[in-house]
Parts: C-alpha cells; structure tokens; sequence
C-alpha cells in the first residue's frame, strides 16, 4: 500500500495541478521545483483543463500485478492544450476509435484497487470527447 | 588525464541460469576477466547492476562480488542506472583510472532476472520509470517503447514489417556467438506474424530478459604491457542525460540523452559517426535501434530503416550492427548488457569471434548502452592498438 | 397537522447534472445464457448499463457532479455539504463524498457523508440538502444519487441491475432552474427487497416487491404531496417515478392519474435499465434537459425497506441557458457500446482472480 504517495498526489491527479514558473511563465506537468526552460525556483501551481489530443497510444497486455485485473488497457502520451503532455490511460472509447491525434478529454476513474483491502487509487484518464462544444 | 584500454574480459552465457546465484554470475566473468588480463589484485571494482535487489533481494554488491571473487579488502561499489548499469560501471572505472586514481580496476555487470515470475521482472523493469507519473499510470517498460514505435510509424509512414531488418539481422549473427541466449535464424515471415507484446511491439522486436555477467579490466594506457591480455583502447565513455519521463520530453522520437553522449564520445575521441566500423546497439526493442542510430549521427530522423537498407547491418555490409546477436540475439541480463557490448566489440577488435560473424573493418567500434526510455545513456568507442 | 416538509426559506436546483457509463448489456445475452433464450419476449428491460472496469460510485458521482457545477457556474468552495446515496459506495468504511469534494475543489470546508435508503438513497440526499439550505446553514449543498448495482447470476434482477447517477447542487431560490414548491416523505417498515452486510448480492421478497411496497409507498406518498400542494395531476408538466422496470412507472402513474405524455421524459429504465439510487433522479435530469419555464415536475422515488420521497418543482427561466451549459443525460444514453456477457461478467467481477 502506497497510502502516503496516493493522498501526496491527490491534486495532480484529481486536478492535474502542475506549476506555472512565475518568471518566464512555463507550464509542468509533474509540478518540478526548478523551471526546465529558465531554472528559476519561482512557480505557482497551475491547473490544466484536461482537453488534448492523442500523440501515441498502446494497448497493454502484461502488466505489473496491480493492474493485472484490468488488462490489457491501452496507456497513451496526451499533449495537453496548454502545451505539456502527459501519460495517462484511455477510457470508454469504441473498438477502432483511437487514433493519433483526436480529441480527448480528463475524466477521473480508478486507477487501481490497491488490493481487496487496501485503498482504491483515483486519477485522471482520456476519453474520446463526450460532448463537443460544452466548455468544461 | 590518462588514456584507458581494457586488458582483460570476461562472460558467462547469457542464459536462465536457474543454478547459478548472483554472486557466482560475476565472480566467473570477473575472475575469467582477470585470468585474461593475468593480474590476481584489483585497487577497485564497479559493479553494474539494476534490479539485484528487486530481483535477488540483494544489494550491496560492491562488497559481495569483493568477497566471493577473492579480493578481500578491495574497493567495491554497485552502479546503477536501469539498463545502461554496465557501461554506467565502465565509466566509472574509466573516470577512476583516467584520473590517477586507481591502476587497474574491474568492472562486472551482472543480473539475475528469472528468480521470480514474469510478473515482478515486469513491475521491477517499470521502476527505470517515473514511478509517480508513468508506472502508476499503468505504463509498463514494453509500453514505453511501444508509444515511441506506434508514433513513429505514425510520422514516417513506415510498414511495421520494415522493423524486421533489426531482429533478423540480430538473430543471423547470434548463431555463431556460443553466449547467446538465441541461437537460431528468424524470417521476415515470423517477423510478420509473432504475438504482439504492447502494441505495435511483437515478441520479435523484444530482446528476452535473461541472467548473465560480463567482465572487463580496465587500466591506464600506458601500462598495457604490464599486463598478459591482448589491449584495446577505451577512446571514450561518455554519459547523456535526459528527462526520465517519456512525456516530459520535447520530442520523444529524438533521444537527446543519446545525441548528448555520442556528441561527448565523438568530442573527446575526435572521431565522427563516419569513422565507426561497426556498431553494438542497444536494439532492446527495434524501434531503440532506428532512435539511437539517428540520434547519435548515423542517418537523420526518420531515415535510420532506410539507411539500415541501403549500408547493410550485416556482418558483411557497409554497417555491421549487433554483431555478436545484440540485445535481441544474445540477451538482455539488464545491467550486465552494456558490459557485454563492450566485451563482443574488444572480441571484434581481437578477432576472437567465430570467423561467420567476424567483420573485416575492425579498427574502430561503437557501442551505446540505454537506461529507462533514454534517460541514461552511456556511448564507448574503443579502437584497435596497433 | 400539515404532512408536508418545506424549509422555510425557498430554496431549489441551481445545477443538476447525470452520468450513465458507456456499456450495454442486452436482455436477451441473460436471458440466452440462463434460460435458453425464453425470457427473450418478456425482458423487464431491453437492456441495462454497465459500470467500466475502472468505473464505480465515486466515479460516477464526480462526472455527475461536475456537469451540475458547470450547469450552476458557482465557486465550489462555497458548497458547503456533500450528500452521496448509494447502495454500492466502493468503502464500507470511508465517505465517497470526500472524494468528490476533493476533486471538485469543494474541500476542505464542507461536511459529507454517504447516505443508503436502497432506491431512494438519492432524493434522501436531496431532502438533507433543501434542509440544510433551507436552514441558511450553508448556501449551496451537493446531492448525488448513484449506483453501481449488483444482481445475482442468473436471478430475475440482474435483467435491471445498472449503473448511472445524477447530481443535484441545491442553493437559494433566486438562483434556482427549478423552485422547490414542497416534498413528502413516506416510511414504512418494508421487508420488500435487502441485502445484510458482506453479502455480495440483495435478497427480494418476489411479489412483494410490487403492491406493499413499491404501488403503496408511492402512492401514498404522491397523494399525500399533492393534496398539501392543492394540485392535480393535470398540474404538472411531467412526473418521474422510480423505475426499476419498464412497466412500474407507467402503472403506478396510471393509479395516481397522470398521462403516458406526461412520462415522456424522464423514463429511462427502458434503456438502461434501473439505476437504482440514480433510477428517478437520473430521469428527473433528463426532464430538466427539456423543460420550459413555468412547467412544474413532480418526482417520486421509491427505496426498499421501505418509503417514498415526492418533491414537486417549479421550473424557472434559468433553466434555458443551464441546460446547455453540461452534456444532455441523452448524450449519455445514446453513447452505448454493447456488450457481451462475458464481458459484462468480467466488467462487474464476477470472474474472480485468485
């Protein structure tokens, strides 16, 4: 059980808070301490909207044990509107719907069930966008 | 500083050597290192290594592999940085020797992954990872390659199949290396039709994880003849970083760890990718093999199956790669890989292989060792003492 | 003394939103594999929803609740309590609602519990809600009915057992799409339909299930609201009963007076079964999706054990704009990837891995 790393991370993956650099205004995704543009130590953190688009996807098969009971599942590399990308799992599409470069949107799901007893883990994943048009 | 060579080397098959425990996998390829360089001390060891203690339920290797190779007393250490472990460990030896430091000291990469199931190798393998922000996502290490190989095929429009020129090629020349865990010939046709792994990856663009150790001694220049073994010249070992998160990297297709250390091997050896002779890639997955053929100045972006084409990777052709079978061929023991590279490129460079995988323009070898998605990365050129 | 239950200050809706997950199971995949196909003319539904691998109450719940805070446009912080019912919430021990409050930003200044009355899990939420806020104890609470349910391999509930919720922000009736006019609650000791604790599956008393319990409590439910409110059937617009089967809303609806037009909206179990929790509220939403200013809803939700909640609303010009402010509870209707069961079986865990 990762109890600390899961309540540690709970708002990047509730609400994929990353950091904004306060001197030369670059995003991250994972919040990092020193800017990779300017290396300043200054940020605020900084919510994505969780819209993007597909930059590459795999469906896996073997998996590590924790995620054994949802295999295969298909993990992708989402660029993220404002600029970052990011790695996620994709949800809820149709058989032949994927592909590089469509539209996706943040939903939070499980991520995993740490076991029969211990907690169950909740994070953002894609899916294809549910309802063009509605501003979230 | 001082120029190195490496006087001795040494390797057990790399096989699932249910039999053999940890220790004993390095104390043979360093003790066979060392018989080959005829010395009976060492001022220090490195040992290469990623996942003994996920594996093994063993770390401090440094002082274990000390003990059991007879060396009482003596300087050791355990290096790591996910696959690129073994050619991590040469460099430090060569930064200890180069400096004055120490005269001669040993480097063993060693792993042992068939201790427990299929299972924890995957989730061991997953920690090279961001554990935060890819692994828990669900992302396993095949994965991983398998983003850069679908996107890659994506942007450059190739055929899937045309990725088969790197396992046949590694297949071919594994035959006629007695180490390799493969030994036998594959064709485009199998190529076509193996079982997908993590699509796009079948289990013919996967190089098997396996058990092994390699070896080798490395001392100053300067001092070749003081020892018994045949030498060959370390002209560099370089590192290059990179982001460990595939996401978190401009352009993913463009390993920049690997443009960092072969631009710093080039540098430091004034050589260009023109005067390699021939090269041991790290072809783990075949996609590794066209991303680090491009970005270390082969073929530009994009061309790397192109270039395989037109030059030959065979033994034969214009560019030998993977000579003794690779990654692929000759197996995956993790951190032992980027050592054993280093071994067959000095077997090349001696003309101590079987005469069927023996290139004829053997002056100058390139080898590139890879850590996680490209994070680490470790390029050895050696060069032929005449 | 009046029987029904209005705070004294007006409150109402100012954000609603559903959620229902994207996969269907067809009657006829159990009815083929348990009965050799002879229910196929006489499914209860035609098909039910089905919960994904990584989808349960809490997830529900979030996506639900999220559609109504875009419909309410307000700051989340300012809501002040999380009501979740459900019969399935995913802990035994540990609030679902502190999951949502987390992820909509509502947290840390709100209270949240999880609410279980069977069926009626979700309007109970909804009653704690118009109290509370009715009360000016906070200005706006969040209440959610959800489920993921559960029926036995092969028995008579799973043709219905799915999954769906929908969210309701409550706030001040100024600020209101639909007014609050009046609500009625009926309890009575009921042993139609329950599930004792560790148990997987719930047990039903057959035929009991229908006249004691779920016709019984709905009526008297339904007219005792209606004769507090001095208002007919004719009165409103459209009503929404619980709907654990295509034929009970209908039936029920007829006994107390309302027409088959008056259903239009709002009866869902037909395809996607019963949500239970979710099963009215749910249908309450897709009311919402159509409804004109000045129309008035009447809903009545029905839990085992048993009782009936009967709200009445009145819907407000707010409600043109709101309802286009979050996806159409048929936008979640109409995503439907069909499946079979063997993927329903593994989808709801009853392949167990050892």
């Amino acid at each position: 059980m990762d109890i600390p790393r899961y309540w540690r991370l709970k708002s990047q993956r509730y609400r994929l808070q990353g950091r904004r650099c306060t001197d030369c205004g670059s995003l991250s995704f994972p919040p990092r301490q020193v800017c990779m543009k300017c290396k300043s130590r200054n940020s605020e953190p900084y919510e994505f909207k969780g819209k993007g688009k597909l930059y590459s996807y795999t469906t896996i098969y073997q998996s590590p044990d924790r995620f054994e009971q949802i295999i295969p599942y298909v993990v992708a590399l989402v660029d993220l509107e404002e600029g970052v990308r990011i790695t996620a799992q994709l949800t809820d599409y149709f058989p032949e719907q994927l592909e590089i470069g469509m539209d996706l949107e943040m939903v939070i799901r499980q991520i995993y069930e740490d076991g029969p007893r211990g907690p169950i883990l909740y994070g953002y994943k894609f899916r294809p966008i549910l309802c063009p048009g509605i501003e979230s | 500083m001082r120029k190195v060579a490496i006087v001795g080397i040494g390797q057990t098959p790399v096989r699932e050597h249910w039999g053999t425990n940890l220790r004993d996998l390095a104390v043979s390829a360093l003790r066979d290192a060392m018989e080959d360089a005829g010395v009976e001390n060492l001022d220090g060891i490195t040992v290469g290594n990623m996942l003994s203690g996920a594996m093994s339920e063993q770390e401090h290797l440094g002082a274990l592999v000390a003990d059991y190779a007879g060396l009482d007393g003596v300087e050791g250490m355990k290096i790591e940085a996910a696959c690129g472990s073994g050619a991590a460990a040469i460099r430090m030896a060569v930064k200890a020797v180069a400096s004055g430091l120490m005269d001669t000291v040993g480097v063993v990469g060693v792993e042992k992954l068939t201790e427990f199931s299929a299972n924890n190798v995957t989730e061991a393998l997953a920690t090279a990872a961001d554990a935060d922000y890819e692994t828990t996502m669900g992302l396993s290490f095949v994965g991983i390659n398998a983003l850069l190989m679908k996107r890659y095929l994506y942007e450059f429009k190739f055929n899937k199949n045309d990725f088969s020129i790197f396992p046949i090629n590694a297949h071919k020349n594994a035959c006629y290396n007695p180490n390799a865990m493969f030994r036998y010939p594959i064709t485009l046709d199998e190529y076509a039709k193996a079982k997908i792994v993590a699509d796009p990856i079948n289990i013919l663009d996967s190089s098997p994880v396996a058990d092994g150790a390699a070896a080798v001694i490395v001392v100053a220049q300067e001092n070749v003849s003081q020892y018994k073994g045949k030498p060959v010249s370390i002209l560099a070992c370089e590192v290059g970083t990179d982001t460990v998160a595939l996401d978190n990297r401009e352009n993913p297709l463009w390993l920049k760890g690997a443009e960092r250390s072969a631009k710093k091997a080039y540098h430091v050896s004034g050589l260009s990718p023109k005067d390699i002779n021939f090269y041991e890639v790290h072809d783990a997955f075949s996609i590794i093999s066209v991303l680090s053929m491009e970005a270390s100045g082969f073929t530009e972006m994009g061309t790397a199956i192109r270039f395989a084409e037109k030059n030959g990777i065979d033994i034969k052709g214009k560019f030998p790669m993977s000579t003794c079978g690779g990654l692929k061929g000759r197996g995956h023991p993790v951190g032992a890989t980027g050592v054993y590279q280093v071994v067959e490129a000095a077997q090349q460079i001696r003309e101590t292989v079987a005469k069927e995988i023996q290139v004829e323009r053997n002056k100058i070898a390139m080898a590139q060792n890879i850590g996680g998605s490209g994070a680490t990365v470790i390029t050895t050129i050696l060069k032929k003492i005449v | 003394m009046s029987k029904m239950m209005k705070p004294s200050r007006d409150v109402g809706i100012v954000g609603y939103g559903a959620y229902i997950p994207a996969y269907r199971l067809p009657g006829t995949e159990i009815s083929e594999l348990w009965r050799d196909g002879q229910d196929n003319k006489f499914l209860p539904v035609k098909q039910k929803s089905v919960p994904g691998k990584d989808e349960d109450t809490t997830t529900m719940s979030i996506e639900a609740a999220q559609n109504a805070l875009k419909r309410a446009k307000i700051n989340p912080a300012k809501i002040r309590a999380i009501w979740v019912g459900s019969e399935s919430h995913p802990y035994a021990v540990k609030p679902t609602g502190t999951v949502v409050a987390e992820v909509l930003g509502i947290a840390p200044d709100t209270l949240a519990a999880d609410m279980e009355f069977a069926c009626k899990a979700g309007t109970e939420a909804m009653q704690a809600g118009f109290a509370f806020v009715g009360s000016s104890m906070g200005e706006y609470a969040l209440c959610i009915g959800a489920d993921t349910a559960q029926g036995r391999p092969g028995d008579a509930l799973e043709y219905t057992a799915a999954a769906g919720g929908a969210a309701f922000i409550i706030g001040p009736a100024e600020e209101s799409l639909a007014v609050l006019e009046g609500s009625y609650s009926y309890v009575t000791d009921t042993p139609d339909f329950f599930r004792r604790a560790y148990q997987r599956y719930p047990e039903h008393g057959n035929r009991f299930t229908g006249e004691p319990a779920y016709f019984k409590h709905i009526t008297s439910s339904v007219s005792a609201l209606l004769e507090e409110l001095k208002l007919k059937p004719e009165d409103f617009a459209y009503v929404v009963f619980h709907q654990p089967n295509s034929k009970f809303p209908l039936k029920v609806g007829k006994m107390l007076g309302f027409s088959k037009e008056q259903q239009k909206y709002g009866l869902l179990s037909p395809s996607i079964g019963n949500t239970y929790a979710g099963a009215s509220v749910v249908g309450l939403t897709d009311i919402l999706d159509h409804a004109k200013p000045g129309e008035r809803i009447l809903i009545s939700s029905f839990g085992s054990g048993a009782g009936s909640d009967t709200f009445s609303f009145m819907v407000t010009s707010k409600i043109t704009k709101a309802a286009k402010l979050a996806p159409k509870t048929k936008t979640y209707i109409d995503r439907a990837i069909p499946i079979n069961y063997a993927a329903y079986a593994r989808l709801r865990k009853k392949i167990i891995k050892e």
